[in-house]
């Protein structure tokens, strides 16, 4: 029991210590700088705290993901599109076409793979202005835009 | 008396062999690799033909690795002791053979990045989805009769193991067959025969193929390879072929009797062009007739006969593959029954396939992994007999 | 024209707000004028649906489709011309590119008689696609429409293979420029959603929105759950075909006329 018990705390020191190297190397490649992000167009509010989002938003993007491609939910709040229209950078309209842009200039300081931006588009719509719907935007819980 | 295990030698011929064919499997995978980047336009497979080459050459390989079981089943599950010593090398040729199809056809995927998600999201209803754990369960269920074969400790479980096995390489080539077997929407699919005659496909191909890699390395390792044995494969191949082209006829006569699939039969038959050309020249020439020529006929007995008729069933259930995939598909898919049907997405039309050369690399690829690691596997481990003469084999044969 | 006795929004009225309430009354007022103003083809569905944002599509709702081929026009491509418009497909007709409708022409062996209509996912109740799909990318909504949740689609084909229709395609080459509420992308397959991010929003399909817009009127969209929906209605009163009747797929796209 002790030697098992020994070996997983030696495979979790393990891990942790190659994952810290992976970390100091892909720090290293992209600079050690901390990128900065292009300001987003509602600037400081974004739909959760900026340090749940840092954390936490490739969950919540994946439940509402979920959400919405399985089941239909169409709330606004938590979606990709949601994120695209606010944090598109004014250079290139765009979250993820070159390196400063806002998905981009982190995920590669990071060095985590981006999956999104095969199928979803990175720049926002245009918005139909004479939409029946877009009147009734604001009342429509979340909105369906 | 006991027979003696010896890995192969790494002499000469042992590395020009790993280099050949691990170049062409290296070819095989950069050829995945510029698909994967560039996407499947590279190719020759269209919305029409969806599956192409690729996909003859992994489904050829996943059948003949459930076949090349079946020397070792012969053995544990029907008791023939003559078939004993040869069982490491029929399980370590399921387990690569296996493996180099699942390449080809995993590489081959619109998504190969996704490859977890195959692993981890299952849909139960669906036969592919049963596949990916029959695969699965197959290298597991594999690896272990292969330790009890070579562990001392494993060999009170041989038999018990041995016929799991064999009982789960049936199932799994009920599910390769039936993944054509349960498309409804295709004539030239949707037949419970499909399973069956599978089953059958996989006894000639995986022996075809256990014979020439037996016969390779035998030679490649100068190891006495007796007659005895090589004579009663072959007479059991000549028996599997026959049985290949009996399962043929009666699925295309069921066809000719129907007249909604007269259309198909005539196309298969008679108008497909090169899919025709696949049936009689490939599959049924080269694939049933030469075969059994030879392997029946006792003044061709000789060692290079044998390897004629093997290489002759190999290529001819390339082209069977070739018939059912892709001739398959290219037989348009009657929407309208009675109308004749034109369309920007060519519906009505027989579909036109050119495989591209990356395709090609990619099945030979999987083809050469599937060799590649047999041969790498016998240089580490012991799969095989040190000597295969007739007298050893007496000695052996006569004991039980 | 009437809305829904059950609907999920009457489910989940305690979390509504107000506003919605009052949005809904909004609606039923508009029903009769926007059901007057707009051709049969063209139906308002917020009238009949009217689902919140934040509601699942519903099982009470079954979207369904019925094409009348003889007033499908000569020629006449506006379908598909809306539906790569709307979706962002190129339009290109290669071998490798993606159609999600297309015309079909159909004679008669014996007779002779021509039919012209357009072909798209039959958006089956009992989907083969679905049922061969080995990840459960290939799905269909609660409300009956089939779709492929792209983000489990490994690209394996086995759902073209299985559908009898045709009416799956394969993104063969890298794509930029999406529409951002139509995500689509290389490697996965694809096809028609019945513009499900326009029935969302309660409009119909860009196809049947052309259809009408050019005064054919061939394509009626609409619940097929719902009697006093004019599709159910039509399907009530007059024969109609499923193409492949044969395979009892149940299919939410029907044809009149052939």
């Amino acid at each position: 029991m002790m030697a098992k018990s020994l070996l997983k705390k030696g495979v979790g020191v393990l891990l942790v210590t190659v994952g810290g190297l992976f970390g100091l190397l892909s720090v290293a490649q992209a600079g050690v700088d901390i990128p900065s992000l292009p300001p987003a167009k509602s600037a400081g509010k974004c739909v959760e705290d900026t340090d749940f989002m840092r954390r936490n938003h490739m969950d919540v993007l994946k439940h509402h993901r979920d959400d919405t491609m399985r089941l239909g939910i169409r709330t606004t709040k938590h979606s990709l599109k949601g994120c695209v229209e606010c944090h598109a950078s004014e250079k290139s309209g765009s979250v993820a076409s070159s390196k400063e842009d806002f998905c981009v200039a982190c995920h590669s300081y990071a060095s985590v793979k981006l999956d999104c931006w095969g199928c979803h588009a990175t720049k926002p719509g245009k918005k139909p202005a004479d939409h029946p719907s877009a009147a009734l935007g604001a009342t429509r819980a979340g909105g369906g835009k | 008396m006991n027979i003696a295990f010896r890995e192969i030698q790494a002499k000469q011929g042992y590395w020009l062999t790993m280099l050949v064919f691990g170049a062409l499997a290296g070819m095989g995978v950069l050829s995945a690799l510029y698909m994967e980047h560039n996407g499947h336009i590279v190719t020759g497979m269209t919305n029409q033909i969806v599956w192409g080459l690729p996909h003859v050459f992994a489904v050829f390989l996943i059948v003949a690795a459930s076949g090349a079981l079946n020397v070792a089943s012969i053995a544990t599950v029907f008791g023939k002791t003559l078939y004993k010593p040869l069982n490491r090398l029929s399980a370590l040729m399921a387990l690569t053979f296996l493996a180099g199809g699942l390449m080809a056809l995993v590489l081959d995927l619109g998504r190969a990045d996704r490859l977890v998600v195959a692993m981890t999201q299952y849909n139960f209803k669906s036969i592919f989805a049963w596949n990916v754990i029959l695969y699965n369960g197959f290298f597991a269920i594999v690896i272990a009769y292969l330790w009890t074969m070579m562990d001392r400790k494993g060999a009170p479980w041989y038999k018990a193991v041995g016929t799991f096995a064999f009982v789960w390489r049936l199932i799994l080539t009920t599910g390769t067959g039936s993944i054509f077997g349960f498309l409804v929407a295709r004539e030239a699919y949707d037949a419970a025969l499909l399973a069956p005659m599978f089953i059958i496909f996989s006894f000639n191909y995986g022996l075809a193929m256990f014979l020439l890699i037996l016969m390779g390395l035998y030679k490649g390792d100068n190891r006495p390879l007796g007659d005895k044995l090589v004579n009663r494969l072959r007479s059991l191949l000549g028996t599997f072929v026959a049985a290949s082209l009996y399962f043929t006829l009666v699925y295309h006569l069921t066809n000719l009797y129907f007249t909604k699939h007269h259309g198909l039969e005539a196309f298969l038959l008679l108008e497909g062009g090169i899919h025709t050309q696949m049936f009689w020249v490939g599959q049924v020439l080269i694939g049933y007739v030469v075969p059994m020529a030879i392997l029946f006929n006792p003044a061709t007995r000789g060692r290079g006969w044998t390897v004629i008729a093997a290489v002759a069933a190999v290529l001819g259930g390339l082209a069977q593959m070739w018939v059912t995939i892709i001739g398959g598909q290219a037989y348009p898919m009657d929407l309208f029954p009675g109308y004749t049907v034109t369309s920007s997405f060519y519906d009505g039309a027989v579909n036109a396939y050119s495989p591209a050369l990356v395709e090609i690399l990619l099945g030979i690829g999987g083809v050469a992994t599937a060799i590649l690691l047999t041969v790498g596997a016998s240089k580490v481990l012991r799969f095989m007999p040190e000597r295969l003469d007739d007298e050893t084999l007496a000695a052996l044969h006569g004991k039980h | 024209m009437i809305p829904h006795e059950k609907s999920p929004a009457d489910n989940s009225m305690d979390t509504l707000t107000t506003d919605t309430a009052t949005r809904r009354d909004f609606l039923k007022a508009g029903a009769v004028v926007t059901g007057a103003t707009l051709a049969p083809g063209v139906l308002f569905y917020g009238v009949a649906h009217s689902r919140p944002a934040d509601a699942p599509a519903s099982a009470a709702v079954r979207w369904g489709m019925l094409i009348d081929t003889q007033k499908c026009g000569d020629g006449c491509k506006s379908c598909v011309t809306a539906c790569n418009e709307e979706n962002g497909l190129s339009g290109k007709t290669g071998p490798q590119d993606s159609q999600w409708i297309r015309k079909v022409d159909i004679r008669n062996l014996q007779t002779g008689a021509h039919h012209e209509l357009p072909m798209l996912c039959q958006h089956c109740e009992k989907p083969p696609c679905v049922d061969v799909c080995p990840t459960g990318a290939s799905m269909k909504r609660a409300d009956g429409i089939v779709l492929v949740d792209r983000h489990i689609c490994i690209g394996c084909r086995y759902c073209m293979m299985a559908c009898p229709y045709k009416a799956r395609s394969l993104v063969h080459e890298p794509l930029t420029e999406q529409k951002p509420d139509v995500p689509r992308g290389m490697g996965c397959v694809e096809a028609c959603t019945f513009c499900v991010q326009r029935v969302d929003r309660d409009e119909s399909p860009a196809c049947v929105e052309a259809c009408a817009k050019d005064g054919h009127n061939a394509m009626l969209f609409g619940n097929l759950n719902d009697a006093d929906a004019p599709i159910a209605k039509a399907l009530k009163s007059m024969a109609s075909t499923e193409v492949r009747a044969d395979l009892n797929l149940n299919t939410g796209v029907r044809y009149q006329g052939i």
